[in-house]
């Protein structure tokens, strides 16, 4: 008996978890007036997964992405980061206006210290990779809004991999707040086969959010819908691979529950 | 689905070319020149002219409105007496002195003041309030405490300047977008490199323009001291060179002096400030406001 549950345990410990939530909330405010965001909220995110967080507005899934980057603390409960510095995608670019990609790209390395050539090659090589080679010495208003967000992502990316100790050999997580929202249709959809390209070229775990459910059930392999005020988990489902009538069968039904969470806001 | 992938990279390809903002530029260089040069060499000439009509229709007696050419005239013989160099140097170097002192103490308390919030409660008003107190008004005090020195001129010339210099690099710092400090600490900022990558090169375009403002007050305090404070200790500056043209009453010398100090402020403005600002803003994508 013993045994078998220490076993269990080994087993439990070996699978690594960048993050996990264990009854997580968040308020803000105090006493009366206080706004509950996020209520026991118990997630986690394994390595190399791509979690997609879906929720109507004010359902805290932004919150919640706030409190992973370290940008908030919770009111409550503990999140566990057993990852290097998660790496931040905002819905806007965000990108220094006085720098060029290449500088944008390069910065999170600079405050870290990392010496001028590597800087370089680590810059050229997430150019390279989010396909804009070439580009690296214009200026933010020189690119469009989908080549902005690329740029945004390998920034993201090279504030992950700060190969200055304390992060090597952890998993590395990549937090994404509706980072495709503000784009045209067309450039989303573009964008988002790129993020898959990317997150299969690089095995980091992303924790997706978004309101919008084909969106959610093409990227992720794990769809988890939030509440709104306070934000608790309600349903998970498993979309990997998903193709076709399942597909479509998985985003009706995640669409349906979506509205039901949506309407109980219009009866309370 | 391979062919997709193709199609995939190919599509990206030509929304990057289609989305790419398209950069213009106006026409050749002599052009460009031409069409900047023109309109105010126009409005000077224009200005000189309505001067010379009126000087010639003696609405004015002669002691009042001097004619141009005898203004010119003053001009010329300061130019070739050299004298000219001995005013500008006189006036140029303690404006710059000036200035670059009240950069060295603005600059901390405009940070303090943008990031202590007691300082900026108890200070800051202070400072706003100071900006609009004409710093002429702190002449009679600085000589009384100075003397006829240098040091009452730098006095004036500081509490011109660092009030304007401060609240400038405030207001800078107050309109930087809240997304990028939050977007410097997830890339991993602490707070000494969060201002120094982040928060500094952020406010850069509207502490310029408290530059650019300091540097007229500085100017006109420095001249406003002068004008107040002669004395031969002190050597010539533009400011005595105006006082002395009140006490000969010599209109002409009086309109060289005002001349020549709206030259000096207007020149430091477009062969220093300008440029700056221009590279500045064109750098960040803000070229509407590139004049």
């Amino acid at each position: 008996m013993t045994a078998t549950v220490e076993a269990a345990r080994t087993v439990s410990e070996n699978v690594v978890r960048p993050v996990r939530f264990h009854q997580v909330g968040k308020a803000f405010g105090t006493g009366r007036k206080a706004v509950v965001a996020l209520d026991g909220v118990d997630l986690e995110v394994r390595a190399g997964e791509f979690v997609c967080l879906l929720g109507a507005s004010g359902c805290g899934k932004s919150t919640l992405l706030n409190l992973v980057a370290g940008l908030d603390a919770p009111t409550s409960g503990r999140i566990e980061l057993s990852s290097s510095r998660p790496a931040v995608v905002f819905q806007e670019a965000a990108l220094m206006p006085w720098l060029t990609a290449a500088g944008n790209i390069e910065l999170p390395l600079r405050m870290a210290g990392v010496p001028k050539a590597e800087r370089r090659a680590k810059a050229a090589e997430l150019l390279d990779l989010v396909r804009l080679s070439g580009l690296g010495d214009k200026r933010p208003h020189e690119l469009s809004g989908g080549m902005r967000q690329r740029v945004a992502l390998a920034r993201a990316l090279a504030s992950t991999t700060d190969n200055t100790g304390s992060g090597a050999g952890k998993p590395s997580l990549l937090l994404m707040d509706e980072p495709f929202s503000a784009l045209d249709a067309i450039t989303r959809d573009v964008l988002q086969g790129e993020l898959l390209r990317i997150w299969e070229a690089t095995g980091t775990a992303i924790l997706f959010v978004t309101h919008d459910v084909r969106e959610a059930v093409r990227l992720g392999q794990r769809v988890v819908l939030l509440s709104s005020r306070p934000g608790r988990v309600v349903r998970e489902w498993d979309v990997q691979g998903l193709a076709g009538a399942d597909e479509a069968g998985a985003i009706d039904e995640i669409n349906a529950e979506l509205r039901k969470v949506i309407s109980s806001h219009a009866a309370a | 689905m391979p062919q997709l992938d193709v199609k995939e990279g190919s599509v990206e390809a030509g929304l990057d070319a289609l989305d790419t903002p398209i950069t213009t530029t106006e026409g050749s260089l002599a052009r460009r020149i031409a069409a900047r040069a023109l309109p105010p060499i126009g409005a000077v000439a224009l200005l000189v002219a309505v001067w010379q009509v009126l000087w010639a229709a003696a609405f004015w007696p002669e002691f009042k409105l001097p004619a141009p050419a005898d203004v010119w005239a003053q001009i010329w013989t300061l130019v070739t007496t050299g004298q000219i160099i001995e005013l500008f140097w006189v006036s140029v170097h303690r404006a710059v002195i000036g200035f670059a002192i009240s950069l060295v103490i603005a600059i901390p308390l405009g940070l303090a003041i943008a990031n202590i919030r007691v300082v900026r409660r108890g200070i800051g008003p202070l400072v706003s309030g100071l900006q609009s107190l004409p710093s002429v008004a702190w002449v009679p005090a600085a000589i009384l405490w100075f003397g006829l020195t240098d040091g009452a001129i730098y006095w004036v010339v500081l509490l011109g300047a660092v009030p304007s210099i401060a609240n400038g690099l405030v207001s800078g710092l107050d309109q930087v977008p809240p997304i990028l400090p939050r977007v410097g600490k997830a890339l991993g900022a602490g707070r000494l490199n969060g201002i120094r990558y982040i928060l500094l090169p952020a406010a850069l375009p509207g502490f310029l323009g408290g530059l650019k403002q300091g540097w007229a007050f500085s100017w006109r305090s420095l001249m406003a001291a002068e004008l107040i404070a002669t004395s031969p200790d002190l050597g010539k500056g533009l400011g005595q060179f105006l006082h002395d043209g009140m006490s000969l009453s010599d209109i002409s010398m009086v309109f060289a002096g005002i001349l020549l100090i709206f030259v000096v402020g207007v020149g430091i403005e477009l062969l220093v400030f300008r440029p700056l600002e221009n590279s500045v803003l064109k750098a960040r994508g803000l070229t509407s406001a590139v004049r």
